[in-house]
Formats: structure tokens, C-alpha cells, sequence
């Protein structure tokens, strides 16, 4: 899995889910430890260079 | 009406060993070679020492015994390649992380050069396998991987008892075809492995078959032992994982035929498919049973079979909602199965989305959103920008002709 970028989502101030690039495609991701996606999006932020943005 | 009283009849030819023995009373025993091949008893009971073959249909009254039913429970979703909601009949390459027919994933982390599709190439009785084509001549380096797998989740496999002294015992068993002979590897694994990220991962067992003729479909089966200790999951994560390793890096490599704390998923001696060019690896049939005993691959019907994958995956063409600004539409939108877990979403292609009759508009580019947190395995509701035109709290519904939803829920 090729995950590009990544930033969060915010509603009423609080991170609801994140927006990645993965392998090229546009995915919106819940914050949900069970969502495959999700644990590779948390695996990738560990990686020295890569951050989930923070939400506008 | 006469009869002929004997307690022997024997042949005459050779060493006069083969016959009839009625010296006991109330029993009847067929012999050859000096040894009881059939025998009757006084309860009308039958027993043969030997292989049974019935040319015609056999019919049981009673209840049978050790045999075993042809409709044992499959645990595997999709084994004969029916669905592929991803890619169809494309070929996907390596990079494309999970770009395979359903609830099969590919991996091939570090750059093996392979490529994945949905053929029509199969074994007789089924109409689809899959196929893994390597391009490249490079010898993986030790964290390389290329292995497909399947996922069970851990609620549908916690009554197996792994990880406890009841686990039970697995058979596997499929249809392979590859055009280099030798060895390959299977393994289960108690948590999915993902590129070279393998910590999670603390129980695994190799099993090794051979390819004995390049190019031709052949049928095998392995037979797992239960796991009697770790930690393996009993939810809607992680069961058993079901790992075919097409040769992945020396870092991978572990014992065969027990189990091991590691995430080896590769034996010694392994076929490295990634370093021949033009290398196939095809399957289909695949069937995880209860027990040592592989029996035949029951046919799901293509309802069936996509209803369970939708568990994981599925694409959406419909749904209304309304236009929250001039660039913004929002969908409620109720998914068909209920999902593994909370889903993501993506896109097939921009969206379109009409008001009934005036007009279609589509999306500059894609861009979904989930608003605020409102996403549970059973429905969402989503945002899509990108639009220009709209006229707000305007009512508006999915053109079906255009790009779809995806929603991922997968192992």
C-alpha cells in the first residue's frame, strides 16, 4: 500500500476522519482502529518524513 | 432342490489361497492371498479390508461414520475467483496495493515486479483463477515480499479454539498452476501481515507443496495442525490469515510443519517467482476445512458469493441528497451488507449527480469526505466537492451512468 499524503478532517474542532492518497486514489477513512486503511494510514505516519496533516 | 455343504471353497489355479471361508458358523469371509478381504457377520454386518469402489450410486439409510461429506463448510469468501469487483478481468500491478479479485490481497512490498489478474484459465469445474506474472529478474533482497493472502475475520474462526490445547485442525486445499516446478509455501499467520511491518504478527506455520509439472493444473492439499498457544483474534479483525508466498526475502524464511513465534511465511527452497521473467503462478479452488480430510469444492452461486464479499468491499451507483453550497452535494447513503467495520471510501471516477431533469453536473476531480463522524458499518453520510453550479439545499441523486462509490471495510 502506497500512501502519499494524509490530513485530518475536523468537525466542531475535533479530527472525525482523514483524507489520504493511497496508491493514487482519493480515500476518506474513519478514525477506526478496525479499518485496514486506517492502520495503514497510522503505520505510515511512524515513518520519519511522514505526518497526517492537520485539519483546516 | 438340493444343496452343497462346504466350509471352503477355494481356487485351483496358482497357490490355492483365494476363496471362500465359511469354517465359523454365522460368518462369511472373502479371501485373497491368504487374507480376509470381506467379511459378513452374523448381524449382516460388512466390512472391507480394503479400497471400496462403487461404479454405480451408493445409498446410506443410516448414519455414516468417518466419512467425509462432500459439503463441508468452506471458510474461504470468493476460492473460485467469482468476484472481481476491483478489477474485473484487468491486470493490476504490483503497486496497486490489493487491486485483486475479492478478498485475496497482494502484496508485493520492495519491488517485485509482478502483475495480477482475473483469467478464465481453470481447472475443469470452474470458470476463473488468478494469475500473478512476474516481469523482472531480480532475487528479492530479505525484507522483499510477494505473496497473495486471505483473511478470516477472528468471529467467524474463534470456535477453531487457537490458541488454546482444542485447536482444531485445518485442511487446504486448491488448484495450482505455475510454470516453474519446485517448492512453494503456505502459512497461516495470526495477524495480517503488510509489507515488511510483521511485529504484530506472532504465530505462523509453513506448510510446503510441490509443483511437479509445469504449466498444468494440479490439486493439493495441506494439512494444518491447530495452534495451541498465542493470541489470536476472536472479533471482527484479525482471524486466520491464509498466506501464499510466491518467494519473498531470506528475512521471511522459517521452519516447516510447526508453529512458530515469527511471521515466517516462506520455506527453504522456495521457488522465487519474482526473478523469473515472464513467471506464472495461478489459483483457484480454494477450501479451508474443518479436519484432515480435503474434500471437493462446493460452487457458490454469484449472489451468494458477492453478497459475503460486500461484507468488505462495495461499490455504490445510487443515493440522494441535496447540495449543501455551489460546490458541495452531500449523500446519505445505506450500504447493502453490513461491513466488516467502519468503511472508507473512495471513487471510481468523479461523480455525477443530477436534480431529476434539468441538468447533470460532475465533479471537476474526485473528492469524498465523511461528514463530521457520521460513518458506521451499515451507512455513511458523505460529502463530494469539486462541483460548480449547484443551487443550495437543492435536491439531487447519483447519476448511476457516471463514477461510483467505493466502500472499504477489508481484511
Amino acid at each position: 500500500m502506497n500512501i502519499s499524503s494524509a490530513k485530518y478532517i475536523a468537525y466542531d474542532g475535533n479530527n472525525t476522519s482523514v483524507n489520504a492518497i493511497i496508491d493514487g486514489k482519493q480515500w476518506a477513512v474513519p478514525l477506526d482502529l478496525a479499518n485496514t486503511d486506517y492502520q495503514a494510514i497510522l503505520e505510515w505516519a511512524k515513518i520519519d518524513g511522514n505526518t497526517i496533516e492537520e485539519a483546516d | 432342490m438340493s444343496e452343497i455343504r462346504v466350509n471352503k471353497v477355494v481356487n485351483s489355479t496358482g497357490d490355492n489361497d483365494s476363496g471362500l471361508d465359511m469354517t465359523t458358523n454365522d460368518q462369511v469371509l472373502i479371501k485373497t492371498a491368504n487374507t480376509t478381504a470381506i467379511t459378513v457377520d452374523s448381524s449382516q454386518n460388512v466390512a472391507s479390508a480394503g479400497n471400496l469402489t462403487v461404479a454405480g450410486n451408493l445409498t446410506v439409510s443410516g448414519t455414516t461414520t468417518g466419512v467425509a461429506s462432500s459439503t463441508n463448510k468452506n471458510y474461504i469468501i470468493n476460492g473460485a475467483m467469482q468476484i472481481s469487483q476491483r478489477i474485473g478481468d484487468a491486470s493490476s500491478s504490483a503497486t496497486e496495493y490489493g487491486a485483486t479479485p475479492d478478498r485475496i490481497r497482494q502484496e508485493a512490498y520492495g519491488g517485485a515486479s509482478a502483475s495480477f489478474q482475473r483469467v478464465t484459465d481453470a481447472p475443469t469445474g470452474f470458470s476463473n483463477s488468478l494469475k500473478v506474472t512476474c516481469a523482472g529478474t531480480t532475487s528479492p533482497s530479505a525484507g522483499n515480499t510477494l505473496r497473495l493472502m486471505t483473511g478470516l475475520e477472528g468471529q467467524d474462526i474463534a470456535h477453531l479454539e487457537y490458541g488454546t490445547s482444542e485447536a482444531k485442525t485445518l485442511t487446504l486445499s486448491f488448484y495450482v498452476k505455475a510454470s516453474e516446478t519446485g517448492t512453494y509455501s503456505t502459512a497461516f499467520v495470526n495477524i495480517r501481515p503488510s509489507g515488511n511491518i510483521t511485529a504484530n504478527v506472532t504465530r505462523s506455520q509453513i506448510k510446503t507443496y510441490t509443483v511437479n509439472s509445469a504449466n498444468t493444473w494440479e490439486y493439493k492439499t495441506l494439512t494444518f495442525s491447530g495452534c495451541p498457544n498465542g493470541t489470536w483474534g476472536s472479533s471482527n479483525s484479525d482471524g486466520i490469515t491464509i498466506v501464499f508466498d510466491l518467494g519473498s526475502g531470506s528475512n521471511h524464511q522459517g521452519a516447516t510443519d510447526t508453529w512458530l513465534a515469527t511471521s515466517d511465511t516462506l520455506a527453504s527452497g522456495q521457488v522465487t517467482l519474482g526473478d523469473s521473467n515472464g513467471g506464472t503462478w495461478q489459483i483457484t479452488g480454494i477450501k479451508l476445512e474443518l479436519g484432515s480430510v480435503a474434500t471437493s469444492f462446493v460452487y457458490k452461486s454469484y449472489r451468494e458469493e458477492l453478497s459475503a464479499c460486500e461484507r468488505y468491499y462495495q461499490i455504490i451507483s445510487n443515493g440522494h441528497g441535496s447540495a449543501f453550497n455551489t460546490g458541495r452535494a452531500g449523500f446519505g447513503l445505506e450500504l447493502r451488507q453490513t461491513m466488516r467495520a467502519n468503511p472508507a471510501f473512495s471513487q471510481t471516477a468523479v461523480l455525477a449527480i443530477t436534480n431529476g431533469s434539468a441538468w447533470d453536473k460532475s465533479q471537476s476531480s474526485v473528492n469524498v469526505s465523511i461528514i463530521a463522524s457520521r460513518v458506521n458499518p451499515t451507512g455513511a453520510q458523505l460529502a463530494f466537492d469539486n462541483f460548480s453550479g449547484l443551487t443550495q439545499y437543492q435536491p439531487v441523486a447519483i447519476n448511476t451512468g457516471a463514477g461510483k462509490i467505493i466502500a472499504s471495510a477489508e481484511l
